[in-house]
This record gives C-alpha cells, structure tokens and sequence, in this order.
C-alpha cells in the first residue's frame, strides 16, 4: 500500500506546532499502525532527518502509553482497539491519514505525538486504592465477592489509563476514567470503608484538571477496554450520596 | 575462578530457616526509618510493592521510572495468572509442594532457601491483594477460583481473566500512590537510571537523565533497589514491551555487581508467530491456553488442507503422544523445544510454516462456546486483532518466543547484590527460578520480593549503618559517575554514522536468537562470540542519532540500551558456552538424553555461574556459588 501522512511535528512544549506531510510506500497490511510509523521513522533518520516521536511500549494494548488521533478519532478507526493493536489491513492503497496527538489542554504536547498525562496519576493519587497495609489483610476468601459485583469491578479495573476518554471528550472531560479508577473499588465489599472519602477527593482533583462531562458519550465509543457509561453513572450516584452521608460534616453537626 | 560465592542462607530446617531469620535480623526502629533515604528504580511489581510497603513502614523513599506513569511497567502485560500454596481446592497443594515444584522445574539449578521462603510467603500475596482490591475470578459463591496452570498437577493459580499482570500491578499502583499522597513516596516519572554511583564499594545513589529535558541528575540513598525487570530485548524479537532493558542492571554490573546464569532465558512456547521482516515485538498467548487447547501439527509436512478438514488420523498431537502423563502442559521449555522440533522437520503450519496448531475444537464442544469466551474471551479477541483469524473457528497458530530471563544480577538471601547497599528484586535477579520459570511465578517472585522479603532484609543491613548521612550529591563520586553518563550520551550524539539504533539492535537479535536461541552448541556460541564484538564495533563506528541530547529523544534512548545489550549478549554466549551442560531454559544440543531431553551434568555445573566484570567485555571474570540440595533430590526431570 502507498499512503500520504499528514503528522503533527511540535518541538517541545512551548513551540507551536503544524501538520506535516510524508509519502509512505510499502506499507503492508500485517502491519501495526505503529509499525508502520516504525517503518516511517527508518526512512526519516536514513534521510537525515529526526524520526516522529511517539509513545509506545508493551505493543499489546494494555500498558496504555500508545495513543494518537488517527483521522480524527481516538486510537483510530477500529472499535475496542488501541493504536498499537490497529492493523494497516484497516486502511487501503492511497488513503491520507492524519495523525495528531491527543489534544486537552490538561494534556499538553511534550513534543510530536506525546503528551503529558500526569493529571491522571494526580487523580489516582487523591483516593483511588484501598488502605490495607502490606502484610495486614485477611485470609482471602473470608469476605466472599458475589461474583457478579467481581465482575463489574473487573470491567470497570480493565482501564489502561490511555487518555483516549479525554482526547475523544469535546470537553475533554475525564469522568470515564475517573469513574472506572473510583468504582472499580466502590464496587467490591473491600472497598466500603473509604467509598465516600475516595469519590470526593478523586472527583475534587479531576475538576482541577478537567472539563465537564455534557454525556455525549464519545468516551465509551473511543475506548479500547469499551469501558460503559454507567460507571459515570455509578459514579455520579457516589458522589451525591457521599455529599450526603460526608461523615466529617456528620460529626461535626 | 575464585573461592565461593557466599550466599548468606541462614542454618535451620527448610521449613523454619525464614521465620528463624526474621527474628535473628535486626530492625530499624519507626522513629529512625524517616531519616534512612531508599531509591526505587523501576515501579512494575517488585518496585511498586516494595515502593508502597516501605513508604508504609516510614521510610524515606523515592521512585525512578522512565514511563509516564508507574502503571505501565511491563509487569502489566503478564496474562496467566500468580501461583499461592493456599490449597483452596483441596487437591493437595502445600507450601512443600509449591516449593518442590519450583526446584524441579527450574531443573535443579535455584537456591533451595530462596524458593522454599517464596512458596511460603505466595499465601500471604494472595491475601495482601485481596484485600488492596484486586478483582481476581471468582465463584458463584464468591469465593476464590483457581486453575492448574504450565506444568503443575494441582489448581494453584489465582487470575484475572487474562489480565492477571494488570490487576495485580494496579494493586501495587494504587498502594505506592496512597504513599505518595502521605508523602512517603516521591515519584520520579520519565526519567532513566543511567549508572549506579558507588563510592568505597558501598552503592550510594544512582545517576539519571530526565527523558523529557535530557537533565542528568544525582539522587543520594542508604539503599538502591533496582526493580527494572530483564533482559528478554537482547534478542530484539520477543514479547517484552519495546522499552524494556538492561541498563540499570547491566550498568550496575559495569560497577561491580555480579551477573549471574546469564544464559538462562526461558522461550515461550504460545506466542503468535512472526508475520515478516518488519515485525516490532511478538505478542504472547497466555500460556492457560493450553488447559484448553491441544497442540497438533499434520503429519505429512507437504499438508496443504485448511485445519479443519485434516481428519484425525492426519494429525499428530505430539505433546499428547510423547508425554501422556502431563500432556499439553508440559513446562514451557519442554513445550517450546518440541515446536521447534517438529517445525525443523518442516511440519509447521501457517503461511510461513513457522508455527503449531493450538486447537480449541473439543473444548468449544465439549465445554460450549460461553465457557470457553468467558475464560478466554480476550485473548482471542487480540488474536484475531493481529491476525485476522477467528480462532473460535479455525486453530491457533504458535510458536514460541523469548519471554523472560531467569539470570540476572547475582544476589545472595537477602537480595542484596555482592555491593553492599545494592539490593535487586524480581526479575532482575537471578534467584528463585533456576534454569526454567514455571507457568504464574513471575508475578508471584516479584511481589514475593516486594511486599514480603526486602522490607526485612534490607532493615537487616541498614540498621548496621544507622546515624550514618547519605553519601551528599556533590561527593566525587557523584560528580565521576555523572561525567561518565554526560560523555557517554554525547558519545552517541557525535559518532555521525550512517545506521539508526534500530538495525544494530536487529542484527544483534538475529545472532541471538540463531545461535543462543531455542537450541545451542558450541560452534555457533562461538561463532556468535566473533559475531558480537565485530558488530559492537561498528556501532560505535556507523551509529546515527539525529537531535539533540535537551529533549525527547529515543533514538538517543535507544542507543543506549543497544550499547548495553551488545555486551550482555556476548556474556550471555559465553556463560551458555561455558555451561556446557543441558538444563531448563537453557538446551546445549551435545548435552541431551537418547530422547532428546535436556541432560543436566550436576557433577560439573551444579553451581550458579556469577560474572563479574573486568572492563573487557571480552574478558569477564567467573565466580561460582555451589548448589546445595539438602531436600529436593536431584532428578532428571520426566513429564511422561
């Protein structure tokens, strides 16, 4: 396959970046999106010129550091997918393709097609574990988890931390990965004791960061886990019955 | 060959050697434990957990990762699951049992001591994980589920669907960020250990470059722990992340610190085969698919039939025919040999006829196509994403691939490396896996190490050098090593060649994985040996790095690591070359049974092999620390 790149270069923070064009010629199908850009990178240094810096590492769609606007759309066209597992047989001879970075102002450009995403660990940070001290839990099965309440803790825990929620949000809103990282543990009976602390907080930090959520649900669509939108639901739920139940304000009434 | 290596393992009976010794070890006192500064290199398993256990416990503690955020460590794409001797299914496991397991398959060539305290503490992972939230399967009841996994005859391997390495790193995640929210923790995020500064023997802190800004930086500590995984990259193709390295490790050895059994890799046998020549990484199939899954190559190799319509009687279902005892679950390096085998007599299958069938059919009958989606669901969901083959429909193909390193830093039951102050945990060190990994332990060592070992021994040794500061960032010793890290990064940026890091690392891999690969012997080990320097030497001769050293720059990350893996690779033909015995991992085709197994000779190489470094990469010195088995006997290993 031959195909036009058109790539966002930036180079750094500060800069002001523009799309740029590059001919690709035998491209084939088996290969990764990111493979491809490989192949691009060869040919740039092989040329003297710098190869396109991106974010990459497992190539296996789960350690989440992959991530690009790929026509527009989050990892691409292919639902449930991460850029790293999108294959070029989803792409044909002659097609453009414009790659850019994912674009939030809480995300900025580091430089080319990666951006900074610490917010999140600042989120997961205010509330998102469950205090239990190495070395101080129960025997594992003394608290049976009905297994459906596991597995809804499970699809919510199967976020990768991509950032695709926010770069695909048009108010490049965080609540899909806020909620996934808060209900994940809300959901199971380990997760009780700090339930009302934990939504506060990680939703107080989130709208430092973040913009609102308007539920145009473009989240859910460029999600590679398909993470459902009633976790934000769940989430809203959470966090009006903890505004309630606030066990501090309790106290001191 | 100099005197033994001193492995520090405490007297006592097996069974009571760790409880004995945590007793006997010193502690450092809650008040003192704030004023005793600890670096972290590396946060996937072994470094989260040891990260959050000692922030828990007061400590001083700062964390270095070259990714954005901890939680994408390479640890996260471990799929299987994470072994425990809990016995919840009452089918007669036992900490013994997981402990003799361990040796046998690590065909006889770990550390008893180290294994047997592993098998112990597992129980207690499984507890600590639970309760931080990790969603293991579950029951309809609620309880815990478990299944049998590579190689071992009982159900001991808890998992998350087949995300086990996610769920169980975000468990550690989590623990490490509530400390940095109570501010025990620092996290240092994007940011690379170039060396290790040693000063008077003793290592003091290490020397980093911030990948963002190029900044080289000091960091001071009582105590280094590196936790930065292994060195599976060497062979370019294999199923770790892309970044994965060696650097820390290999850097720390260029300073003094043992590399032991560095031969040892272990090949997995259900990774999907490579496409072509641009191929970046190989992806695993979670290794539980051969619970359900029968491996089958056709009989005749000039088979041109799609799968599906070879009838029975044209297939040959090797694994079943040859071990019918443990079948499709042999261990992985007796799996991975066997594909080889049978793809050399040219029976492989798939376009390239470079993979094995791994077949779902009966079990899809048998068990129904829910059952089999529920277990399995996402695995074949991303098989189908990379090949464009439905396997609910048609086989599987695999073949294996390089997956994980047993050898590593040389360290002693303590974890501490022979640098006093240096401690390395996971897979990084060499201890507990002998020549062969079994199937689930990988997660279970370095949360082992994490949670449940180096928080005492590492209290063990700083106790002995309370009330001491931390060597200051403005010693000579920093200000050497730092000068050595800035001339080695301007090094790459000035060679001015013609080759990106990329084809070094290419033409590295394939020297590799021909002649240290699968199967070894001692003209291409020696061949390989002429093959290495030569190439290392056109590195630094034909080495083209664009940019500058003061921003992102990977090509200039890369070089580095390529540097390093071009002296790893060659100590790791030497020590196969000198091992000129058969064991686990490692096959030396002049070492093998009438059968074709792998044929130990524990008269001559019952020992780990400890290199150390001599400034020619060429000319490394051996130390040995001799095996003792006062409980496991020694056998040749049989899955018939």
């Amino acid at each position: 396959m031959k195909l036009k790149l058109n790539i966002w270069r930036q180079i750094d923070r500060d800069a002001k970046g523009a799309m740029q064009s590059y001919e690709l010629d035998e491209v084939s199908p088996e290969m990764s999106f990111l493979e491809m850009l490989d192949v691009l990178n060869e040919k740039l240094i092989a040329e003297g010129s710098e190869p396109v810096e991106f974010e990459h590492d497992c190539r296996e769609g789960i350690c989440g550091s992959c991530g690009v606007m790929i026509n527009g759309q989050a990892h691409g066209p292919q639902k449930g997918t991460a850029t790293c597992q999108l294959h070029m047989r989803k792409f044909s001879d002659g097609d453009e393709i414009n790659i850019e970075p994912w674009r939030a102002a809480a995300f900025p450009v580091l430089k080319d097609l990666v951006v900074d995403r610490a917010p999140f660990d600042r989120i997961v940070e205010s509330g998102g574990y469950i205090t239990a001290p190495t070395g101080a839990g129960p025997d594992a099965n003394l608290i049976p988890v009905p297994k459906d309440a596991a597995d809804a803790a499970f699809d919510a825990a199967a976020c990768i931390g991509c950032g695709a929620c926010v770069a695909a949000c048009p108010n490049s809103a965080a609540q899909l990965f806020t909620a996934a990282k808060i209900e994940h543990l809300n959901l199971l009976p380990q997760g009780q004791a700090e339930k009302h602390q934990r939504v506060l907080g990680m939703v107080g930090t989130m709208e430092q960061y973040f913009g609102s959520c308007t539920n145009h649900g473009e989240c859910t669509e460029a999600c590679p886990k398909e993470i459902p939108l009633d976790y934000i639901a769940f989430m809203n739920r959470d966090y009006v019955k903890a505004q309630l139940k606030n066990r501090k304000l309790l106290g001191q009434r | 060959m100099i005197g033994n290596l001193d492995s520090a393992v405490p007297p006592g009976d097996i069974g009571d050697k760790w409880t004995q010794h945590k007793f006997d070890m010193k502690l450092v006192a809650p008040n003192n434990r704030r004023k005793l500064d600890v670096i972290v290199v590396g946060a996937g398993l072994a470094g989260a957990s040891a990260a959050a256990t000692l922030g828990e416990q007061g400590y001083n503690v700062k964390v270095i990762t070259y990714h954005d955020s901890p939680r994408r460590a390479h640890s996260i794409a471990a799929q299987g699951g994470i072994n425990a001797a809990k016995n919840y299914k009452n089918d007669g496991d036992s900490v013994y049992r997981l402990f003799y397991d361990t040796v046998k398959g690590g065909d006889y060539r770990s550390r008893e001591a180290n294994v047997h305290r592993l098998a112990e503490v597992s129980v207690d992972i499984i507890d600590q994980c639970v309760a931080q939230g990790v969603p293991f399967a579950r029951e309809y009841g609620g309880l815990l589920d478990n299944r049998s996994f590579g190689g071992a005859q009982v159900s001991r391997t808890f998992y998350a669907r087949g995300q086990t390495g996610q769920q169980l790193l975000l468990g550690a995640y989590q623990a490490m960020m509530k400390e940095v929210a109570a501010g025990t923790v620092e996290l240092v995020t994007k940011t690379e250990m170039l060396d290790l500064v040693v000063k008077d023997g003793v290592a003091c802190g290490v020397v980093t470059r911030d990948l963002r800004t190029g900044a080289v930086e000091r960091h001071s500590a009582h105590a280094v722990l590196l936790t930065t995984g292994g060195y599976g990259n060497v062979f370019y193709l294999s199923t770790n992340a892309m970044h994965s390295n060696a650097t820390a490790a290999w850097r720390a050895h260029r300073r003094g610190a043992l590399f032991a059994n560095p031969c040892y890799t272990q090949i997995h046998p259900t990774c999907i085969p490579q496409a072509e020549e641009f191929q970046s990484k190989l992806t695993l199939m979670s290794e539980s698919l051969r619970n359900d899954g029968r491996v089958w190559v056709p009989k005749d190799p000039d088979e041109t039939r799609p799968a599906a319509q070879i009838p029975e009687e044209d297939r040959d279902y090797y694994l079943e025919r040859k071990y019918p005892s443990f079948g499709n679950l042999v261990p992985r390096d007796v799996a991975s040999r066997n594909a080889k085998t049978v793809v050399d007599e040219g029976k492989g299958v798939g376009p390239l006829k470079n993979g094995v069938y791994l077949d779902f059919s009966q079990a899809i009958e048998r068990l129904g196509k829910e059952a089999i989606s529920e277990k399995y669901g996402n695995l074949f969901d991303m098989y189908e994403r990379i090949t464009d083959e439905n396997p609910y429909e048609t086989p599987m193909r695999i073949y294996p691939a390089v997956h994980y390193t047993m050898g590593g830093l040389w360290v002693d039951y303590h974890l501490q490396s022979n640098v006093p102050g240096l401690f390395v945990l996971g897979e990084a060190n060499f201890s507990d896996h002998g020549a062969n990994r079994l199937g689930a332990s990988a997660l279970m060592q370095g949360l082992a190490d994490g949670y449940f070992v180096i928080s005492y021994t590492m209290a063990n040794y700083l106790a002995g050098i309370l009330g001491q500061p931390a060597v200051p960032t403005d010693d000579a010793a920093f200000t050497a090593t730092e000068a050595d890290v800035k001339n080695r990064i301007n090094q790459f940026l000035s060679i001015g060649g013609t080759r990106s890091p990329d084809h070094f690392h290419k033409e590295l891999g394939k020297i590799m994985w021909e002649h240290c690969g699968m199967a070894r012997n001692e003209a291409g080990l020696t061949k390989a040996l002429g093959e290495i320097p030569a190439l290392r030497e056109e590195f630094y001769k034909d080495l083209r790095v664009l940019g500058s050293g003061d921003s992102i720059n990977q090509s200039l990350e890369k070089a580095g690591r390529i540097a390093d893996f071009l002296e790893l690779g060659e100590l790791m033909c030497r020590d196969a070359l000198e091992r000129n015995e058969s064991c686990g991992g490692h096959f030396r085709e002049e070492s093998q049974t009438e059968e074709g197994e792998a044929l130990r000779r524990d008269d001559e190489f019952s020992h780990a092999a400890a290199w150390e470094w001599t400034g020619d990469p060429s000319n490394p010195q051996l130390h040995k620390e001799e095996l003792v088995f006062d409980n496991v006997a020694l056998t040749q290993r049989s899955y018939k």
